[in-house]
């Protein structure tokens, strides 16, 4: 995104990934962390919905001791050093590098073509006239222009306190190559089995997907995918990736970052009622459906779908209108759940004290601090 | 976008690591005509390959514990020259397609059951001490389910019916949209036992394209929920009778009393057309 | 019959010739032809007829000729004849058109765009008439090696150690697409079956179900679908069949499902079917247990399990824009065969506007197709049938050397059957008992002839192959499959012949 590519014409535009999979997600309300067991067996438990093309994590609460600095999680295909070197050359330019190392991965695990990744801590190095660009706004353009510009370098991940590990495998395998469990902690988890119809190969194609510390999830294909693309253009953003995520990523973050929506105004517009529905709506609920449906149209996210995002003190999963994909919600204690199947929490919280099933469209909202997951209970069954 | 001449290849995510049945015996245990088999860790088809492999030894009644999404159980018992038909006790929480294609089969579940229980199921019983996903009863020609609480999104779809061979479907809580959608037969009745007083059924298209079969409803639902393929209709005796049934079955097996159940109001929900799209072509 | 529209046919009656025998009366299932006595002469309705040529067939004296209505309007290549009727049949009924059959629109015919190779001095043909010509072929998904316990004291002593997975052989690569019974009458369904099983290939039975009384002897010789309505379906008949196809969609229709009107559903058809007689036998657009990829896997294994992983698993779509992803998708969805309909699939009853608007030529969709899955190192896990247009056994050489493993045939079925493509399949009045419940019409074929007639078909087409193979100096059909060296384009652009991966003539 915020970079360009100039095709000849968008008949040469590569035709999007197509793929469908498997998710799961738990946060600490209280923001207590924990490791990465439960979101390790709760994937494999739904092993069958991925096809071991990929397979990724999303960790928040992760690096306490950076936790001022932006986390980036880098890359680099085929162990390319020369890209390595470029990158290092381009953040050194434009940001103070405050720690660096390789992500540690466990030798005894052989995964497909695997690639070098690295972790920096960065702070914004900016110069006299970019003192006025927010921070984040900074990073995404630095970010985005990594991925579009250096070859064999892309960025996984560019947030705070957080991180996202991936990679072309099924989903236990990734984590047992960067030894997630035992070695990090988090107070979010999600993660992705993935299971697309692409040609396979690369890592940075796995989920999460990422921007900032926001992450999503995603299960389902986009059938309006050509027009949330050319909408979300005009906004700058533009999609190198060519995946259904990349534009719900997107779309989430023109909606609720930048325009500052709240997730529950979001899934009304990704994912409006009828127009059946809203004409038995009391009036005021009426005109603000129908105002939504009519600025936010081009958003629509038409075809099945189920998201997990996150990012810092909140995770929401969410599905089509129809409820073409499922989702399913738990909570015990302090621990707030959702996933594919209503087994994968069971099988690593077996005595859970709610489980249950939102309508289509109607977001699960799960914030630090409060109940308001208990909210979407009420509506569901 | 990866270089290398490596091709990915295919991996298997249902078959590859199946264990052969002669090293899972541990999983089983063995009385007479009872069996028990724990399911902890087992793949779908382990668990299904032992469940034929026993019932083939002449067991009759299988209690299957710690079940955490294995699929499929029961649709591998197609095996018509068994003398008498299984009965399968599951718990806590049977993944999809539970009792796809069950050919006469009983399962209960102690639990919740996902997506998919009883998908184009021929004959038997599905008893579900708890909740099922989206899909129930998909395409069922036969049999019965019995459902304690709620059920997920399109629920009895191409349910269908032919010469006295009658599916029927009997829910305790309420259902998702799209409840009976393309109905084509069978009988089914949605109870709302935990609706509060005068709260309304939660799905919305009910009945949509529906063209055969009976659904009754117990509780508030408003003309504008209702697909414009079905029309409202009063029980009558037969349909008392019907219900009654149905209704004393499923409290016999979930303790509740029938009684209480049926004085609140029904409503018998039926297809306006055997052909509702017969008018929309131009020939 | 609608109020300002022109007939389709002109009919013209010789009247020296016309013996007055009646014969083209009682074979017209429209009522063109009445007699009149009084001045004993025969008349017709010339707005009803459809163009079958029943009547000029069997009229004795050939006194009968049909033909294309002379009448025009002012010629118009945007606003053609085809288009103004259709506007006002709506006009006139607010509905949609239906149609029957495949596509007539003139998109590109790519096989008549493609010609083969045969040997000349460097490479020998061969002559099948004398010499072995091998059409034997495997449906099902391979493994990539074998493990094989060989003891060299005692060569007899040969074990395979690996699993293999079901497998289906035929004994020429085509077999019959899917036609359900209630779709096509129970004479044309059991022509199909006697014929296949003649032949030692296969039918399919489409979504009707497969009766009762034919499951003994046919099941054998039958791929029965699962598909969105699944009539019919229960452990006893995916059991029955030698291998179970899911139907996704059809090259007709891609995308749509299909309604077999009421009144077609007879009580044999019913209980075929597994639904109450008279009603709408409705299938669904979707499967409602598949909106994904991983949906679709839950299916294929729910059969798998249904039938102990003893039969291979089919999964047919319609050729669409992103055909070779998905189809890789169902791949690693675990299908053992993956069937492509492309634009031109029969239909026998679609909305004109799907039918003649919606998917890709199969020669394209093929292709690519078999190249992704090369691509991804997966062709060997599944077999490929190619369907939709096959009009001949070139055609058949054709989709094979672009990397079909063996074809459906339909149409062409239908037509050695008696059709002649009059469209009006929608109707239930096909005048030669092939698309019809009426058993006044349907009586009209007698399977024992007509899966003869079948049989030669195959036959025919079968030598034709081996002279074409024994031509390139080939005498096993495995060598042609994706072997594009035998393929050139002609007339094609640069882009089409890149999609083909074919070399234009002369290259």
């Amino acid at each position: 995104m915020l970079m360009k590519k100039n095709y000849r014409s968008e008949r040469h535009v590569p035709a999007k990934d197509i793929e469908a999979c498997g998710l799961f997600g738990v946060m600490n309300i209280r923001g207590q962390k924990f490791g990465a067991l439960m979101a390790i067996e709760a994937i494999k438990n739904i092993k069958v919905r991925g096809n071991g093309l990929g397979g990724g994590f999303a960790v928040y609460g992760l690096y306490p001791d950076y936790k001022d600095y932006y986390a980036l999680h880098i890359m680099f295909q085929n162990k390319d050093i020369k890209a390595k070197e470029k990158t290092e050359d381009f953040l050194g330019e434009h940001f103070e590098i405050i720690f660096d190392e390789e992500i540690p991965t466990n030798p005894q695990v052989s995964l497909f073509c695997p690639p070098l990744v690295r972790r920096y801590f960065v702070a914004p190095k900016k110069g006299e006239a970019e003192q006025a660009i927010p921070d984040d706004e900074y990073v995404t353009s630095r970010v985005m222009y990594i991925n579009t510009n250096i070859e064999d370098a892309y960025v996984f991940s560019s947030g705070k306190d957080m991180g996202v590990f991936k990679g072309v495998g099924f989903p236990e395998e990734i984590a047992a190559y960067f030894m997630l469990d035992g070695l990090y902690e988090g107070y979010i988890w999600t993660v992705h089995s993935r299971f697309p119809t692409n040609t396979p190969g690369w890592w940075g194609g796995a989920h999460p997907f990422s921007i900032l510390d926001w992450t999503v999830v995603h299960n389902g294909e986009i059938s309006s995918y050509g027009t949330n693309r050319r909408f979300l253009e005009m906004y700058d953003y533009y999609c190198t990736l060519h995946t259904d995520t990349e534009v719900m990523a997107y779309a989430v973050d023109l909606l609720m970052r930048r325009q500052g929506l709240p997730i529950e105004i979001v899934a009304k517009i990704f994912a409006p009622s009828m127009w059946d529905i809203i004409e038995h709506l009391p009036e005021k609920e009426k005109k603000l459906y129908t105002t939504l449906r009519m600025v936010y149209a081009p958003l629509l996210m038409n075809g099945p779908f189920t998201v997990i995002v996150a990012h810092h003190h909140e995770m929401f999963g969410l599905t089509d209108r129809i409820r073409l994909r499922p989702i399913t919600a738990g909570a015990k204690d302090d621990l707030v759940f959702l996933s594919s199947e209503e087994a994968a929490i069971r099988y690593v919280c077996p005595d859970l004290d709610l489980v249950w099933t939102p309508q289509g469209g109607e977001p699960v909202v799960v914030r630090l601090n409060s109940e308001d997951h208990l909210k979407s209970l009420n509506k569901s069954i | 976008m990866n270089n290398l001449n490596v091709k990915f290849g295919l991996r298997n995510m249902f078959l590859d690591g199946v264990r052969p049945v002669s090293e899972l015996v541990q999983h089983v245990n063995t009385n007479g005509s009872n069996a028990y088999i724990d399911a902890l860790g087992l793949k779908h088809k382990e668990l299904n390959d032992l469940l034929r492999e026993t019932a083939l030894k002449g067991v009759t009644s299988i209690t299957v514990q710690n079940v955490f999404g294995q699929r499929y159980i029961g649709t591998r018992l197609y095996l018509p020259n068994l003398a008498k038909k299984m009965e399968i006790k599951i718990a806590p929480n049977p993944g999809n397609d539970l009792g796809a294609f069950l050919n006469g089969h009983r399962l209960i579940v102690y639990g919740n059951a996902q997506d998919g229980a009883g998908n184009t199921m021929d004959d038997g019983e599905i008893i579900i001490h708890g909740r099922a996903g989206d899909i129930v009863a998909m395409s069922m020609r036969g049999g019965k389910i019995f459902i304690r609480d709620n059920v997920g999104y399109r629920a009895a779809i191409h349910m269908k019916e032919y010469t006295g061979k009658v599916p029927a479907l009997v829910i305790g809580g309420t259902a998702q949209d799209f409840f009976g959608e393309y109905m084509a037969g069978g009988r089914v009745i949605l109870l709302g036992l935990n609706l509060s007083k005068n709260e309304r059924h939660k799905a919305h298209y009910i009945g949509t394209g529906m063209h055969g079969g009976v659904i009754y409803l117990r509780g508030r639902v408003e003309e504008y929920q209702l697909g414009k393929e079905v029309g409202i209709r009063a029980l009558d005796s037969h349909d008392w009778e019907i219900v009654g049934q149905y209704v004393s079955e499923f409290s016999s097996h979930f303790g509740f009393d029938p009684a209480e159940i049926l004085q609140e109001k029904f409503q018998k929900l039926l297809p306006v057309s055997t052909r509702p799209y017969g008018k929309i072509y131009a020939y | 019959m609608y109020s300002y529209l022109l007939p389709e046919f002109a009919i013209e009656r010789n009247e020296e010739r016309c013996i007055r025998c009646r014969v083209c009366e009682r074979q017209c299932a429209t009522d063109v032809h009445y007699y009149d006595a009084e001045p004993d002469k025969m008349f017709f309705h010339e707005e009803a007829c459809v163009g079958c040529q029943r009547c000029a067939v069997f009229c004795p004296t050939n006194a009968l000729f049909i033909r294309p209505h002379p009448a025009e309007y002012r010629p118009n290549s945007s606003w053609n004849r085809e288009k103004l009727q259709d506007l006002k049949k709506q006009a006139e009924t607010g509905g949609v058109i239906l149609t029957g059959s495949g596509n007539d629109k003139p998109y590109r015919i790519y096989w008549d765009h493609l010609v083969l190779n045969a040997s000349q001095v460097t490479n020998p043909s061969i002559d099948p008439l004398r010499e072995p010509m091998e059409l034997k072929t495997f449906l099902g998904r391979k493994p990539n090696t074998l493990e094989i316990e060989f003891n060299e004291l005692n060569g007899s002593e040969v074990k395979i150690k690996s699993e293999l997975y079901p497998n289906v052989s035929i004994t020429t690569p085509i077999v019959f697409s899917a036609m359900s019974y209630g779709a096509i009458s129970y004479q044309a369904y059991k022509s199909l079956a006697m014929a296949a099983k003649k032949f030692g290939t296969l039918f399919n039975t489409g979504e009707g179900g497969l009766p009762l009384n034919m499951r003994k002897e046919y099941g054998s010789s039958a791929i029965v679908q699962c598909a969105s309505g699944r009539f019919g379906v229960d452990p006893e008949y995916l059991n029955a069949a030698c291998a179970i196809e899911i139907k996704i969609g059809q090259g007709a229709k891609p995308g749509i499902g299909g309604h077999l009107p009421g009144e077609k559903v007879s009580e044999n058809i019913a209980v075929t079917r597994m639904i109450p007689q008279g009603t709408d036998a409705l299938s669904p657009a979707p499967q409602h247990d598949i909106y994904s990829i991983e949906d679709l896997s839950m299916l294929i294994y729910a059969l798998k399990e249904a039938t102990n992983y003893e039969k291979p698993v089919s999964v047919k779509i319609a050729a669409v824009h992103n055909v070779a992803a998905i189809a890789s998708g169902i791949v690693r969805a675990g299908a053992d065969i993956v069937a492509i309909d492309g634009l031109r699939g029969g239909t026998g009853a679609a909305p004109k506007a799907i039918r003649d608007n919606v998917g890709i030529p199969l020669e394209l969709a093929l292709a690519a197709v078999d190249k992704r899955l090369r691509e991804e190192g997966i062709r060997n896990k599944c077999s490929i049938l190619a369907a939709g247009g096959i009009r001949c056994s070139a055609d058949v050489m054709k989709a094979i050397a672009l990397g079909a493993d063996a074809v459906y045939i339909g149409t062409a079925a239908l037509v050695a059957m008696g059709c002649t493509l009059c469209q009006k399949c929608y109707t239930g009045k096909c005048t030669w008992g092939i698309c019809t419940q009426d058993p006044y019409l349907s009586k009209r074929l007698n399977p024992e002839i007509t899966s003869q007639r079948l049989a030669n078909l195959l036959r025919g087409w079968s030598h034709e192959i081996k002279e074409m193979l024994g031509g390139m100096g080939i005498n096993a059909i495995e060598s042609l499959r994706g072997n594009r060296e035998h393929l050139r384009g002609v007339e094609l652009a640069e882009w089409e012949l890149d999609v083909l991966g074919v070399k234009g003539a002369g290259e």
